[in-house]
C-alpha cells in the first residue's frame, strides 16, 4: 500500500474541499464562469463611517454588486470612524500596503502628495464633463503639480437653527451679522436655550466654524503667497475678544468638551437653539419624527432651519469639508482602481450615491446643484450652492501641507479655546502666531 | 548450546549514534544560547527594532511617505520651543504622580479588604477585577457619557440629590478635563493594584501578626511594622509597572477628549500620535516619543535600586 505522509495528506484533503465546495471542475466547466478568484481584482476603497447611514447601505448594496457587473471588479468597502482614517492611512504609506483607494476628508491629500498616484487624466476628465470641480474641492486635491486624488463630495456646513425659538426673541430670519447673532444668542441662552458650538479637537465642526469666523473678521493665517505669516493683526485680536464675550453671552459652555456628534446629540435633545453643522440633524430629525420631537410634541425637524454663517467686518465667509478619493502609490491595482475612480464618480453612479444622501453632502463638481433633490425641500436650499462660496484652510494663502498642519494642530481652534478659557487674547493670539510660525519656519 | 549459537541469538547491538546537534546541545552553553534563541528574536523583532527606528526617525525629517534625511538633533531643539509639548510633559507628570498615588492607596486598602474572610469573598474578588478586564476603549466610551457636557448621569445625580445647581463641565473646563482623566484612569487601574497586592498579602505568614498581636501590637501598629515592610517589594514593583504604562498612557485620553480643551489634557503619546500620524511628521512624532524615554528610564532606575535596598535590608 502506497505511504501517504503529512504533505500528500494535506494535498488531498484540500483539493477535496475546494471539489466538494465547488463542486467540482464539471461543476465549474457547467456553470461557465471562471472561480470567483479568477473572474477579476479586488479594489479595496477605505471611507468614513457616513453621518446618513443610508449611503453607507446603499454603497453595500447596490455600488458593489454594480461594481462587479460593470467592471469585474471586487469591490471592497471599510467604514471606519472619519477621526481614524489618518492612523490607517499612515499605517497604510509607511508599510506599503493597504487600501487600494482612501477617502480623504478636508486637505489631507496634500500632506500624502509623495504617496499618491496620479489621477489627473481621471479627475479632469470627471471635471470637464460635469461642469468642473468647486475651488475647495481643486485646492485640497490638486498640489499644482498633479491631482492627488479624485474630488469626491463636500459636504456643506450651515446653522441649524430652531424656527420657533429665534422667532419667540424676535428673529424671523436667520441673523445675518454677528451681531445679531450675538443678540440673538443672548436673549435664548437666557431662556435656557443656548447657541451650541464645538470647540474640541475633531475634524470637522470646530475648523469649519473658527476659520470662517476669522476670515469674516478679516483675520489670516498667512499673505497669500502663503510666505509670511499675519495670523498677530488687529483683525485677529478683535475676533478673539469678540468671541470670548460671545461664549459667555450665548454659548453652551458643554461645547469646549465636544465633538462633531455631541452638538448633534445636543440639538436633537433639545438643549441648543442654533449649531454649526451638516444637514444630519435636520435629515435624522425627519427621518425619525417620532422619536425626535419638540416640547410641545410636534416632530422636530418641522422646527428646524438652516442658515449660513453671519457676517463681520470683513463680510461672510464658509468653509464646507471636502472629501477626495487618493489612489495609493503603493496599490498593486492602478489600473483597476483608476477604472473603478471613473467609474464610482461617473454621473449615473455617482447619482445613486448622491441621491441617497438627501443633500448632506453636494457633488464636487457643479451640475450637481441642478438636481432635483434641491427642489423637493426647500429646508435643503442653503446648502445647494454651499461649497461655491467655500474657502479653505490656508485661506488666503494656499492650502499646502503648512496649511494642513496648522489645521491637524487645531491652533486656530485652540487659540480661541485658550481665551474662552481666560487668557488675554492678546496673549491667546501671540500663542497662536508663534505656533503657526514654527510650522511655516 | 554451542557458542556459535549464543552469538548469533545475542548480536551486538550499536548504541543509537547521536547527530551532531545532540553532541552540541549537551554543552550547556550552547543548550542555553538556543533556549534563550526564541525570546532574543521576539525582543529583537518587537522590541528592540522599533526602537531603534524610532531613534533613527527621530533625528530624521521623515514624513509619512518620505523617508527623510538625517537632521541631528534638530526635532529635539524644536521641541524645546514647542509650547505644547511642555504642556504634555506638564500633563503627563501630574497625571502619572496623581493617578499613582489614588491607584496605590486605593488598591492597598482594597486588597486588605480582600485579604479578609467574609462570605461572596471569592465572586468579589473576581468581580472587583471588571474594570480592568473591560477593553479600555469600550469602558472609556461609556465614561465619556457619563462625563458628557449635555448627558452627563453624574450631574445629574449631583442635581437630583441637591450637591449641585448647576452642570459640572467635567471634560470641557481645563482642570476639571485633567482630573477626570485621572479618575478614569484610577478607575482602571486600581483592581491591578488591589489584585497584586492582595497576592503579596497571601504570602506573609498569619502568624506573624498574630505574634504581634499576642505582644499588644494594635491593627495599625500591626500593619505598619509587620505587615507593609513585609509588602513593600511586591508595592515596589506593582507602582513601577503602573508608572511605566500611565506615563505612557495614551487610548484613554484619546477617547475621552483628543487632547482637548486646548490641549488641557495633552500627554506625550497623545501628542506624539497628533503630530506623527495627524500631521504626518513622523520624525517629530518619534522624537516626542522618545523624549518620554529619559523621564521613564530615571524613574525606573530610582524604583529598581530602591526595591534593591529594600530587598538587601
Amino acid at each position: 500500500m502506497a505511504r501517504i505522509g503529512r504533505r500528500k495528506l494535506l494535498q488531498l484533503s484540500g483539493a477535496g474541499a475546494i471539489a466538494a465546495r465547488t463542486g467540482g471542475i464539471a461543476a465549474i466547466l457547467a456553470s461557465g464562469n471562471a472561480p470567483a478568484h479568477a473572474q477579476g481584482t479586488t479594489v479595496h476603497w477605505l471611507r468614513w463611517n457616513d453621518f446618513v447611514p443610508t449611503s453607507d447601505a446603499v454603497l453595500r448594496n447596490q455600488i458593489i454588486p454594480a461594481c462587479a457587473k460593470d467592471l469585474g471588479i471586487t469591490l471592497n468597502i471599510e467604514m471606519i470612524n472619519g477621526n481614524d482614517i489618518q492612523a490607517r492611512t499612515t499605517a497604510a504609506i509607511q508599510s506599503g500596503t493597504g487600501p487600494d483607494v482612501i477617502c480623504a476628508l478636508n486637505n489631507w491629500p496634500q500632506l500624502y502628495a509623495e504617496s499618491v498616484a496620479d489621477v489627473s487624466d481621471v479627475a479632469e476628465k470627471i471635471g470637464k464633463a460635469q461642469g468642473g470641480f468647486y475651488n475647495e474641492s481643486t485646492v485640497v486635491a490638486n498640489n499644482g503639480k498633479k491631482w492627488l486624488g479624485v474630488p469626491w463630495c463636500v459636504v456643506g456646513a450651515e446653522n441649524a437653527y430652531r424656527k420657533s425659538w429665534f422667532e419667540a426673541v424676535g428673529y424671523n430670519k436667520f441673523p445675518e451679522t454677528w451681531d445679531e447673532y450675538r443678540d440673538a444668542g443672548k436673549k435664548l441662552k437666557a431662556k435656557g436655550q443656548p447657541i451650541g458650538q464645538a470647540m474640541g479637537h475633531s475634524f470637522g465642526d470646530p475648523p469649519t466654524f473658527f476659520y470662517p469666523y476669522l476670515w469674516s473678521w478679516g483675520g489670516m493665517e498667512v499673505d497669500k503667497g502663503g510666505k509670511t505669516v499675519m495670523l498677530d493683526s488687529k483683525a485677529t485680536v478683535e475676533s478673539v475678544k469678540y468671541w470670548t464675550a460671545f461664549w459667555k453671552d450665548c454659548c453652551d459652555e458643554g461645547g469646549l468638551a465636544w465633538d462633531d456628534s455631541s452638538n448633534n446629540r445636543a440639538f436633537l435633545s433639545g438643549t441648543i437653539s442654533s449649531t454649526l453643522n451638516g444637514a444630519s440633524i435636520y435629515l435624522l430629525a425627519k427621518r425619525e419624527p417620532d422619536k425626535y420631537q419638540t416640547e410641545k410634541g410636534a416632530p422636530l425637524w418641522q422646527d428646524i432651519l438652516h442658515g449660513v454663517l453671519p457676517k463681520g467686518p470683513a463680510g461672510a465667509f464658509a468653509y464646507h469639508l471636502p472629501m477626495t478619493n487618493m489612489l495609493m502609490g503603493y496599490s498593486k491595482q492602478q489600473d483597476a482602481a483608476k477604472k473603478f475612480l471613473a467609474w464610482m464618480t461617473s454621473k449615473p453612479v455617482y447619482q445613486t450615491w448622491f441621491d441617497s444622501q438627501g443633500g448632506y453632502s453636494v457633488g464636487a463638481t457643479t451640475i450637481w446643484e441642478q438636481e432635483p433633490v434641491w427642489d423637493k425641500d426647500p429646508v435643503m436650499l442653503p446648502y445647494r450652492r454651499a461649497a461655491r462660496a467655500g474657502h479653505f484652510p490656508g485661506y488666503v494663502g494656499p492650502a499646502d501641507r503648512y496649511a494642513a498642519e496648522v489645521l491637524s494642530k487645531y491652533i486656530i481652534i485652540d487659540m480661541y479655546a485658550k481665551a474662552v478659557q481666560g487668557m488675554a487674547a492678546e496673549d491667546a493670539v501671540k500663542w497662536a502666531t508663534g505656533e503657526v510660525k514654527k510650522i511655516h519656519a | 548450546m554451542a557458542i556459535s549459537d549464543v552469538v548469533t541469538q545475542r548480536a551486538f547491538v550499536r548504541a543509537p549514534q547521536r547527530g551532531a546537534t545532540t553532541r552540541l546541545l549537551e554543552d550547556e552553553r550552547w543548550l542555553a544560547a538556543a533556549l534563550l534563541l526564541p525570546t532574543i528574536v521576539l525582543l529583537g523583532l518587537f522590541i528592540a527594532y522599533p526602537f531603534a527606528e524610532g531613534v533613527w526617525l527621530s533625528v530624521t525629517d521623515a514624513r509619512v511617505g518620505v523617508p527623510g534625511t538625517f537632521v541631528g538633533l534638530a526635532n529635539f531643539e524644536a521641541l524645546w520651543d514647542d509650547s505644547i509639548f511642555g504642556t504634555a510633559v506638564w500633563n503627563t507628570f501630574v497625571y502619572t504622580a496623581v493617578a499613582t498615588v489614588f491607584k496605590l492607596a486605593l488598591g492597598l486598602w482594597l486588597a486588605l479588604l480582600l485579604n479578609r474572610n467574609f462570605r461572596g469573598k471569592a465572586f468579589t474578588r473576581a468581580f472587583i477585577l471588571l474594570p480592568f478586564i473591560i477593553p479600555t476603549v469600550l469602558s472609556t466610551f461609556a465614561w465619556k457619557w457619563m462625563f458628557d457636557p449635555t448627558f452627563s448621569v453624574i450631574n445629574w445625580t449631583l442635581f437630583q440629590f441637591g450637591l449641585i445647581h448647576s452642570r459640572i463641565n467635567w471634560l470641557g473646563d481645563p482642570a476639571l478635563a485633567l482630573i477626570s482623566v485621572i479618575i478614569v484612569n484610577v478607575w482602571r487601574g486600581v483592581p491591578f493594584y488591589a489584585i497584586s497586592l492582595l497576592a503579596g498579602l497571601q504570602t506573609i505568614n498569619p502568624e506573624l501578626e498574630e505574634a504581634a498581636a499576642i505582644d499588644g501590637a494594635r491593627p495599625w501598629q500591626r500593619f505598619w511594622h509587620v505587615t507593609w515592610p513585609l509588602l513593600l517589594p511586591v508595592t515596589m514593583v506593582v507602582v513601577l509597572f503602573s508608572v511605566i504604562q500611565t506615563f505612557a498612557d495614551f487610548q484613554l485620553v484619546y477617547v475621552l477628549t483628543g487632547g482637548g480643551p486646548a490641549n488641557a489634557t495633552q500627554l506625550f503619546a497623545t501628542y506624539a500620535y497628533q503630530i506623527g500620524i495627524g500631521t504626518g511628521l513622523l520624525s517629530q512624532g518619534a522624537a516626542i516619543s522618545l523624549a518620554m524615554f529619559p523621564f521613564l528610564l530615571i524613574i525606573v532606575v530610582v524604583q529598581l535600586l530602591y526595591i534593591r535596598r529594600v530587598e538587601v535590608h
